[in-house]
């Protein structure tokens, strides 16, 4: 039996105060009437009014979702077939530099593979814009997505997709009927990942953005430097109620999906 | 066929977006600043040879890259003669199952001499380099020099208050009631998804000067004078612990999560105080986590650009924001290209540690 002591249980008090505390006081203070942003005077709504009146704002807003869903889209791709090569294909001519390179971009410092997208950008001479930071995102976001994929891949029985090619599958369609749908939760994730990963990418979209594009983080961020605004506060709160919404649905759809691989599982042996 | 295809478009894809760009940031490091756009003079433009022959380590120069190698090589050194050498000669050497007391002591003994013969060589190859090195520690500008030292001590010491913080919150969950620990899970990792922009930006309003914070000590009367927390490294270390605690947290409470308690009641049984008891068997059970751990925090703390420019003030400098700088603010491209090589080579040792770590563990798990 595990103990649960009154360590413990302050341990977890203290630690989940420390990493809670800070952004519910954003959103408390987001709802405060004055400007003044650290005096308390009263329950108002009128920054999420004001946010809404703000163009530059909703600009970036809709630059951001858009670099969000292609590069997490085209990610999610890229990086299941990469997974799927690193998992299955075997052995093939530069198998080495191949998963060094999907490895190497989870420690890149971001500022390293920033400057050296925009400057292999300018060498080929693409005008930087949503085009640049897309094909950015997309390609550090392919590994995080493959470095799921994976963890799902290994784990699975491959003699399922054996008996369906036995059974006269070609291999694409093996992948569809069997492989997809058994790894679809965390090609989904895979999915999330990548678009929070490009939501809240400020370094590399600052390097690879054009002046026509700037994205939602970089608008933040110039904004933040000059110190602590009502409205960013009002922003902030949105954007952590969207992300914990994402987050509860995320994690219920996958608990769902598991009790239904579990309860088929148990079908299939009973039957 | 189609699994050539299939294999051809990742590969081209990771081979344009990430190694070819590489190659661009090593050829403008060795590159001059001009004042045209881009400003940067390319070297390459004579062929391949003649520009090997007219390399440019002017900005490498610059920079203090020599004490960066020099330092590099005494790390690399040391890691090897500890990690490879010294268990391989001492293996050969020493006897697996000493008998009696005599053979035991030899053991000893000849274990010792290894490890000073072993020190003996890095003392010895650090001696013989250090002149030669000598020439090329000759720093023109010593603020690049400074970033390189001030983001490894920035690293090291919020690495270490990370874990401090952070492994009492795995140890508790890891104890806590088994239907809570879905729950707990999820609350780690869902600051996790939260912008980190945001995340660091929450900081702000607490820690300036008419902030949250002072306001609660003043009012409590604990301080007279609001304290100045807001742009010191103080303020850069709370940010760094903040962001990246799930880091920490997630592989201990792994390891912790996987560990026998039958083994803790054990020790306990046999006279271990509760104290004891960790010390012994807890602590080396859940090392690997703490190692994961601690890489997963240190190794991106060491680039670190957001968290020192919001939260830091003027002489916070980490070498992530001196890049950063130098590209936007100064416009010295090549410059920065060549930063940009340097942080990497100070990334490769912990990096290559951490993979080495985790492919023990993998092995281990087996």
């Amino acid at each position: 039996m595990r103990r649960f002591s009154w360590f413990n249980a302050t341990a977890l008090t203290f630690g989940f105060a420390f990493l809670y505390l800070p952004m519910l006081i954003l959103i408390i203070y987001s709802f405060n009437e004055s400007r003044l942003v650290t005096v308390w005077a009263g329950f108002s709504t009128k920054w999420y009014g004001e946010l809404w009146q703000n163009e530059a704002f909703l600009d970036a807003a809709w630059v951001t979702i858009k670099v969000a869903f292609w590069s997490s889209t085209l990610a999610t791709v890229l990086g299941t077939m990469a997974a799927y090569i690193m998992v299955r294909a075997g052995r093939f001519r530069g198998r080495g530099l191949f998963s060094g390179m999907i490895y190497a971009p989870l420690v890149m410092p971001e500022v390293i593979t920033g400057l050296s997208l925009l400057l292999f950008f300018i060498a080929i001479g693409l005008d930087r814009g949503v085009v640049t930071i897309v094909l950015a995102h997309t390609t550090f976001a392919m590994c995080y997505v493959s470095v799921v994929v994976t963890s799902r891949l290994v784990s699975f029985d491959q003699s399922l997709e054996e008996a369906a090619l036995d059974l006269g599958c070609t291999p694409f369609d093996a992948f569809r009927s069997v492989t997809l749908p058994i790894i679809l939760p965390a090609v989904i994730s895979g999915w999330l990942l990548a678009f929070t990963l490009s939501l809240d990418d400020l370094v590399i979209a600052s390097f690879t953005s054009g002046p026509s594009s700037t994205t939602l983080p970089i608008k933040i961020f110039s904004a933040v430097r000059l110190g602590v605004t009502p409205e960013i506060n009002a922003l902030s709160t949105i954007m952590i109620l969207l992300v914990t919404l994402g987050v509860i649905t995320a994690s219920l759809i996958s608990r769902r999906s598991a009790l239904k691989a579990r309860e088929d599982e148990r079908k299939a042996m009973g039957g | 066929m189609k699994r050539r295809l299939l294999i051809a478009l990742p590969y081209a894809w990771l081979l344009i977006f990430f190694l070819v760009p590489f190659g661009i940031v090593l050829k403008i490091s060795l590159s001059d600043i001009a004042l045209a756009i881009p400003p940067y003079v390319p070297t390459m433009k004579d062929g391949f040879w003649t520009m090997l022959s007219g390399l440019d380590l002017e900005n490498y120069a610059f920079i203090g890259a020599g004490a960066v190698v020099a330092a590099f090589a005494a790390v690399a050194l040391c890691v090897v003669m500890f990690n490879i050498v010294y268990p391989r000669v001492r293996r050969a050497l020493v006897p697996d199952t000493p008998n009696g007391f005599f053979d035991t002591a030899a053991a000893a003994l000849t274990a010792l001499a290894v490890a000073l013969v072993n020190v003996a060589v890095i003392v010895g190859v650090l001696a013989l380099l250090l002149p030669q090195l000598r020439a090329f520690v000759d720093i023109p500008d010593f603020l690049y020099f400074a970033a390189y030292l001030s983001s490894l001590k920035i690293a090291i010491i919020s690495t270490f208050f990370t874990l401090l913080i952070g492994y009492p919150i795995a140890y508790g969950m890891a104890r806590a009631p088994e239907h809570w620990r879905p729950t707990l899970l999820m609350l780690v990792i869902l600051p996790f998804w939260t912008s980190f922009l945001i995340r660091v930006y929450a900081w702000i309003g607490i820690l300036s000067t008419e902030g949250y914070l002072n306001q609660f000590l003043l009012g409590l009367g604990v301080i007279s004078e609001p304290l100045t927390i807001l742009n010191t490294n103080a303020a850069v270390y709370v940010g760094i612990v903040y962001t990246y605690l799930p880091f920490m947290v997630l592989p201990i409470y792994a390891a912790l999560e996987k560990m026998d308690d039958s083994l803790v009641e054990a020790a306990e049984d046999l006279g271990c105080t509760a104290l004891s008891a960790f010390w012994l068997i807890t602590a080396p059970l859940s090392k690997p986590g703490v190692i994961a751990g601690c890489f997963l925090v240190f190794i991106p703390t060491l680039g670190e650009f957001v968290i020192p420019s919001l939260l830091g003030g003027s002489d916070t400098v980490m070498i992530g924001k001196v890049l950063w700088e130098e590209f936007f603010n100064n416009r010295d491209w090549p410059v920065a290209s060549a930063v940009a090589v340097m942080l990497l080579l100070i990334l490769i040792v912990p990096i290559v540690l951490f993979q080495r770590n985790q492919q023990i563990e993998r092995e281990a798990d087996r």
